[in-house]
């Protein structure tokens, strides 16, 4: 955590300030929020906070997650608030609940809450409703609303009655590539739920869903999946303009459906490959996405990171990736409508290291 | 002449070795195959475990980073390791994910232990074609 690093994050940040006054203004009139109340978030995700022992926590992703409180403190101007994408802790215990909410308490914004498979399969989401929020919630920002969803419930037998002990239980949806695992869903009871919710926002007003896995299906081995994904984008139809944003595949993916754009953040803590670099079985990885680098291990931050959301900068949504260790990046909706890198969407412009092993 | 006793020699310490040689070449069968192809499974399965166990000393297991054994590239090794300054096998890799996300300390190159994760990660990037050094 060098000066020079928070010094770059500062010195991008007016950057972008720079660039978005200098829109032209008929890009600025079809922003994503309404009439002149642009605003900014940043997205923080999957800290992994791992207890090792009484005392001793993993080293490595404590740094990440101190490292992305930091530069968002660093953020000039300041964002309306952070976004925490799920999975704090690493086997949902007390104790790495409350060392990352420590973490999270130097922030100097206030932060609002998904929860992911992490935090959850321990003791069912009773320690984080306690602590930090409810599971899933709504709320209107700026002229723009707002969904949080808990998409990591799964099948009743697997949670009630395939194992032995609650740690059990944890230790087996902690296993991405677990063969005895289970699909993520939103589930029905919460389906029914958003569409009340819904019904009282008009049709034009901006929607942001937040969850911690994606709201459609990439790769079911690694649950980068939500198996009811399709029941949820029936209710986001209606809307013009829609956002979802989500962690837990640890990695810069992105994908349009229709009228929802998709963006994934990176993880704190660390990078999870591209599932089609497993070369056993198919995988839905979204054409569109530009890959980021396979991160080099030598190097404890590569491929890690956060991000920052502007809601007015541009035609639609801005999507800044503070990728530590490598050139940051920036994806925001083309001409068409579709997510597109700012600079390598283009093949021609990759560079080596994008392609690297 | 002295030669020729050698060779002469030779042949017969040959034939000998192939009469007491308890079965031919093509000598084994459908069973044999299953039975190897079954030990070679056992480490590999003995592998999997490994990779999703926590072998160093902060409870991080491989898998964390390369869930089925993916984004490791067996298929690369040999090649010249940038960050290690030379040319290494899959197996300096192995030790050094071990000493360093998961500090603990290294396997000896010829562990059981090493060749039941190497076995593991091969299989799950089984049908890739080798590609010695590629970066
Ligand atoms: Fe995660
Ligand atoms: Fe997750």
């Amino acid at each position: 955590m060098t000066n020079g690093i928070n010094r770059r994050t500062f010195l991008k940040g007016a950057g972008v300030l720079a660039a978005s006054a200098a829109l032209p203004v008929g890009l600025v009139e079809i922003a994503f929020g309404k009439g002149n109340e642009s605003f900014t978030f940043a997205y923080i995700s999957d800290s992994h906070i791992t207890q090792i022992n009484d005392t001793q926590f993993v080293r490595n992703f404590d740094r990440g997650l101190q490292k992305a409180v930091l530069e968002v403190n660093f953020m000039d101007p300041q964002p309306d608030f952070v976004i925490f994408g799920g999975d704090l802790a690493q086997l949902g215990k007390k104790a790495e609940i409350d060392h990352g909410l420590a973490m999270m308490k130097d922030l100097t914004v206030p932060v609002t809450w998904v929860i992911g498979e992490h935090d959850y399969y321990l003791d069912l989401g009773k320690y984080w409703q306690e602590k930090v929020s409810p599971l899933y919630y709504s709320f209107d920002h700026k002229g723009v609303h707002f969904v949080v969803l808990n998409s990591i419930l799964t099948h009743d037998d697997w949670t009630h009655k395939r194992w032995p002990t609650p740690e059990e239980r944890m230790r087996q949806m902690a296993r991405l590539d677990n063969p005895e695992g289970s699909p993520f869903m939103v589930k029905d009871e919460q389906i029914a739920w958003l569409k009340g919710d819904l019904a009282k926002v008009k049709k034009d007003t901006p929607l942001v869903v937040l969850s911690h896995s994606p709201l459609y299906k990439v790769f079911k081995e690694w649950n980068f999946w939500t198996d009811d994904a399709e029941k949820v984008q029936a209710l986001l139809k209606p809307f013009k303009k829609v956002q979802v944003l989500h962690g837990h595949v640890h990695q810069v993916l992105y994908n349009r459906i229709g009228n929802i754009s998709f963006n994934a953040f990176m993880a704190t803590a660390w990078p999870w490959p591209y599932p089609v670099s497993y070369s056993q079985l198919k995988n839905k990885v979204p054409d569109m996405t530009v890959f980021m680098n396979r991160a080099d291990p030598f190097k404890e931050r590569d491929g890690t990171g956060w991000g920052k959301i502007d809601l007015a900068a541009g035609p639609k949504v801005v999507h800044h990736y503070e990728l530590w260790e490598n050139s940051p990046r920036t994806v925001e909706n083309n001409p068409k409508g579709n997510p597109a890198d700012t600079k390598y969407q283009d093949p021609k412009m990759r560079i080596p290291s994008q392609e690297h092993y | 002449m002295l030669k020729i006793v050698c060779s002469v020699a030779a042949v017969v310490v040959a034939a000998i070795a192939l009469v007491i040689s308890p079965a031919r070449a093509d000598e084994f069968t459908k069973e044999d195959l299953k039975k190897w192809d079954a030990a070679f499974q056992t480490v590999a399965k003995e592998g999997e475990k490994l990779f999703h166990s926590a072998l160093g000393k902060n409870s991080v297991s491989c898998d964390m980073c390369h869930p089925h054994a993916s984004n490791n590239h067996p298929e690369t090794y040999p090649k010249f390791q940038k960050q290690l300054g030379k040319v290494v096998g899959l197996r300096e890799m192995i030790n050094w994910c071990i000493q360093n996300p998961l500090e603990g300390v290294p396997l000896a190159l010829d562990d059981p232990r090493m060749y039941a994760l190497e076995a593991y990660i091969y299989w799950e990037r089984r049908g890739v074609k080798l590609a010695p050094g590629k970066h």
